[in-house]
């Protein structure tokens, strides 16, 4: 394995994780909403494209856009049954909800999957490796990169320059004033909740393969996801997606060349960055 | 007005803090399950270091509004601490080795305070989590005193202050354990009660004015962070001690998230509702566990989404009247939680 | 001559924006001094500065003659400024007793002691029945702050800061949104304060300045448009201006 591998790897990790966590960017960033349950609606994506393709027989590129929907589906109705009454609350109930959901997330997915590890079947043509500048590298993790690529720029445009993306930034600076202008909020937070998680699940169909899905899934990836936030920033897009790129090619790199501290640097160095600016590494620093 | 007003203060104010009624029923009861429950000896030493851990975690936040996703980690150094002191027969005696256990976490909450006094809530959040995830790798990183997944193995305890030997019933456990609660209570009960307890009670309140009357904030952040450390070191070298087992798990995140639980159960701010919180966790994890032992996770996780949805403060103040009838009883002021419910 | 308070050049600026510009401002020992000026002017800031919320980024700050730019909020309190809240600083889960017997505690340095419970020291108690006879509380004391009236709450806010026994007070609008039932009580207790006590009043209504104050200092745009006794402020026609419309939006 050569640093080039390794690199190649990392970006491939790094931007699967900005597309798992991006939907936690927006919430606890742009909704201020600290949701750790977020790694169960990537996990939902997941599974559900383990049953459409293993189970169902549908091809493995139908099946991503269904688990989009599928965990998009389950945020739209669990913001609208739960999360909803929430958003005003404080950090620490907040917590504690999506505490409670994660654990009644994991033992009814071990309850109707069983615990052990599942994969996705991909197609043949994915598995090979194919030649890059003499750089032997695998399809599966191009194909990632081109597909998480694409939904990074076209995340970026639909915050920055769409009409949603205003909505959204008004409604979450004002709500009064902006309801005022006649933006919906409830209808605004839901579907930028939904479509999160619909992201989530996303990256829980295409990361099935690269990062294991087990019940365990969003208690063992909560603290990547939050490592992407906070180290991040979450003024920008750009901040999370730097974070997760760093992030990818760290862990990579890190269990490659010295495998016996698993994962200890990563959770010290986000200690290190959280305590060196709060506000993230890439965020704006708070001038009050 | 009173004749003599400033006497009238002093009774005032020390009113607050003598024992009530309830609360000598509360102890006598305790006192009494020794008597009253001889086959039941495991699970309420059980429910003795888990309410030792949860007061622990009412101090920071009940008292000091510190949130923490990671009081574990506290939990995990003195459980290691004593299951190392206990198989190296460096301190034989558990009395001297719990205090040592204490001193361990203390040691590493003072130093680990400096990071958490930094920045908001969502932030502490995240560092106490990391801090407890970061000590769970070197763990299993130097597992060759750790014992790695395994655990530390063939821990015995020697006799309680040379006198009495620890029995298969685990009846001179749970009085151990009983007595150590009852003693750092009594000493937590005296803490929160002083000019310091209520300066963090002011800074929970309004750090803002706290800092404006001369309260020097981060000191006593520090302060009462360094003590809870202790206390949840000591809970955690009496769980290896009493079940002679130290292993990965004392560091995990369920087992923070559980701690929440227990103190979400019992209600935080009056120093009891750790420990009623531990006796109602452990009797539901009981029953609910030898019906479906494997999903019991599912039914933690339901009780926190519900308690959050119906709201904290209204279970304690509507729904459930008794216990806040029983919380009155032990002199628990109005407190809320920090941060609050939006109206 | 020492000044109980002083500024030298006293400089903030948020990003880009000066929002304190190299502001003196002396006030005299035993001085009754208010601080004017339009919405926006700064007073604020000023009041953060020298209260050590915010840093200053040049200039200095001295309290009776030594330099306290450099310390902690807490630190100046002990060191005899203390100030106000503009909207209630207060503990709703506190009682009036616990609150000025926290402060108490604090000034005479039993604030770290973690054994002896609060009460048991007389010479808190005794300062204690003192701050509270004097700011009409007693009837309340036992009773959690947060279920007192407002003009109560107000009493309680200035009793706070005047049992950290201040040599320098900081009065932010001490009348802000009391009812005017409730009024007369603020203003007697505000009238009442120790002479020896040196006060800075931050205020917005002109009455209660005129009335109070034997020095006035206006404020615009972060920095100082004029100084000096009421009577001459009053005549001033750029105090005037400002406070007819002209810049009064700035």
């Amino acid at each position: 394995m050569t640093a080039l591998t390794i690199l190649f790897d990392g970006v491939a990790y790094g931007m699967l994780l900005f597309v798992l966590a991006s939907g936690l960017a927006v919430t606890l960033g742009l909704m201020n909403f600290v949701n750790l349950a977020h790694g169960a609606f990537a996990m939902a994506g997941g599974y559900a494209c383990v049953i459409l393709v293993n189970r169902l027989g549908l091809p493995f590129f139908a099946a991503l856009p269904l688990a989009f929907v599928a965990a998009a589906l389950i945020g739209a109705v669990l913001e609208r049954l739960l999360y909803r009454h929430l958003y005003g609350r404080s950090h620490l109930d907040q917590v504690l909800f999506t505490i409670g959901l994660v654990f009644m997330s994991v033992t009814a997915t071990d309850y109707l999957m069983g615990s052990q590890q599942v994969f996705v079947q991909i197609p043949d043509y994915l598995r090979s490796q194919i030649d890059v500048f003499g750089l032997g590298v695998g399809r599966y993790r191009l194909m990632i990169i081109v597909i998480c690529g694409l939904l990074t720029v076209a995340l970026q445009l639909i915050l920055g320059r769409t009409r949603f993306g205003s909505r959204l930034r008004a409604a979450v600076d004002d709500p009064r004033a902006a309801t005022g202008l006649g933006i919906n909020v409830g209808q605004v937070f839901a579907l930028t909740f939904a479509f999160g998680s619909g992201l989530a699940g996303l990256g829980g169909a295409l990361g099935a393969e690269i990062l294991g899905l087990d019940p365990y899934f969003p208690l063992k990836f909560m603290i990547y996801f939050l490592i992407v936030v906070s180290v991040g920033g979450t003024s920008t897009i750009t901040g999370p997606f730097m974070a997760s790129l760093l992030l990818g090619v760290a862990d990579v790199a890190g269990k490659y060349y010295v495998p016996k501290l698993g994962a200890f640097v990563i959770y010290a160095l986000m200690i290190v960055i959280l305590i060196w600016r709060p506000n993230g590494l890439f965020g704006r620093t708070a001038t009050r | 007005m009173t004749a003599i007003p400033h006497e009238a203060m002093g009774r005032q104010l020390v009113a607050a803090a003598r024992w009530r009624p309830a609360e000598w029923v509360f102890w006598l009861f305790a006192a009494a399950t020794v008597l009253l429950f001889p086959d039941r000896y495991l699970i309420l030493t059980e429910v003795a270091w888990l309410g030792l851990f949860a007061l622990s975690l009412d101090l920071i936040l009940g008292y000091a509004g510190i949130v923490s996703l990671g009081h574990a980690a506290f939990f995990g150094i003195g459980a290691y601490s004593a299951g190392l002191l206990a198989k190296h027969g460096l301190i034989n005696e558990p009395v001297l080795a719990l205090v040592v256990a204490g001193f361990a976490a203390a040691v590493v909450g003072f130093l680990t305070s400096f990071l958490v006094m930094r920045g908001s809530d969502l932030t502490r959040l995240m560092v106490t989590l990391a801090i407890a995830l970061v000590l769970r790798e070197l763990a299993n990183r130097f597992s060759d005193i750790t014992g790695g997944f395994d655990g530390l193995q063939g821990i015995t305890v020697a006799p309680v202050l040379g006198l009495f030997e620890f029995d298969l019933f685990g009846k001179v456990g749970y009085i151990y354990c009983l007595s150590v609660l009852f003693l750092l209570f009594v000493l937590a009960r005296r803490i929160v009660h002083s000019p310091f307890g209520l300066s963090l009670r002011a800074i929970r309140n309004n750090p803002l004015r706290a800092a404006a009357i001369g309260i020097p904030v981060n000191r006593r952040l520090i302060w009462i962070y360094t003590v809870a450390a202790f206390y949840a070191g000591v809970a955690g070298a009496l769980f290896t001690q009493s079940s002679a087992i130290a292993s990965l798990d004392v560091f995990a995140f369920d087992r923070s998230a559980d701690l929440m639980l227990v103190l979400v159960i019992g209600g935080t701010g009056y120093l009891y509702g750790g420990l009623i919180g531990a006796a109602i966790f452990k009797l539901l994890q009981q029953e609910v566990s030898s019906l479906t032992p494997q999903y019991w996770q599912f039914w933690i996780g339901l009780v926190l989404v519900v308690i959050v949805l119906l709201g904290r403060q209204r279970i304690e103040s509507a729904v459930t009247f008794v216990p806040r009838r029983i919380a009155r009883l032990f002199g628990k002021e109005i407190a809320a939680l920090p941060g609050g419910e939006a109206p | 001559m020492t000044y109980a308070l002083e500024t030298i050049d006293l400089k903030k600026q948020f990003g880009g924006l000066a929002v304190t510009r190299d502001l003196s401002l002396r006030i005299a020992t035993g001085a009754r001094h208010a601080l004017i000026g339009p919405n926006g002017a700064g007073k604020t800031t000023v009041i953060n500065l020298l209260t050590g919320v915010l840093r200053p980024n040049g200039g200095r700050i001295l309290l009776e003659g030594s330099d306290i730019t450099a310390l902690p909020v807490h630190s100046r309190v002990l060191r005899g400024l203390s100030r106000t809240f503009q909207i209630n600083q207060l503990y709703a889960d506190l009682t009036p007793l616990e609150t000025i017997g926290l402060a108490v505690s604090e000034r005479l340095g039993h604030g770290g002691d973690w054994w002896r419970v609060l009460g048991t020291r007389a010479d808190v108690n005794g300062e204690i029945a003192e701050h509270l006879a004097r700011f009409h509380l007693l009837d309340v004391m036992g009773e959690r702050t947060a279920t007192l009236p407002y003009g109560k709450q107000r009493l309680l806010e200035i009793a706070v800061a005047i049992a950290t026994r201040p040599r320098v007070l900081l009065l932010d609008e001490p009348a802000a949104g009391v009812p005017e039932s409730e009024r007369h009580d603020i203003l007697a207790a505000v009238a009442s304060l120790p002479r020896d006590v040196t006060v800075l009043l931050i205020e917005h209504d002109m009455d209660l300045v005129f009335s109070f104050a034997d020095r006035i200092s206006v404020l615009v745009n972060g920095a100082m448009l004029t100084e000096g006794a009421p009577d001459e402020v009053a005549r001033d026609p750029r105090v005037k201006a400002v406070y007819l419309g002209e810049g009064a939006d700035a």
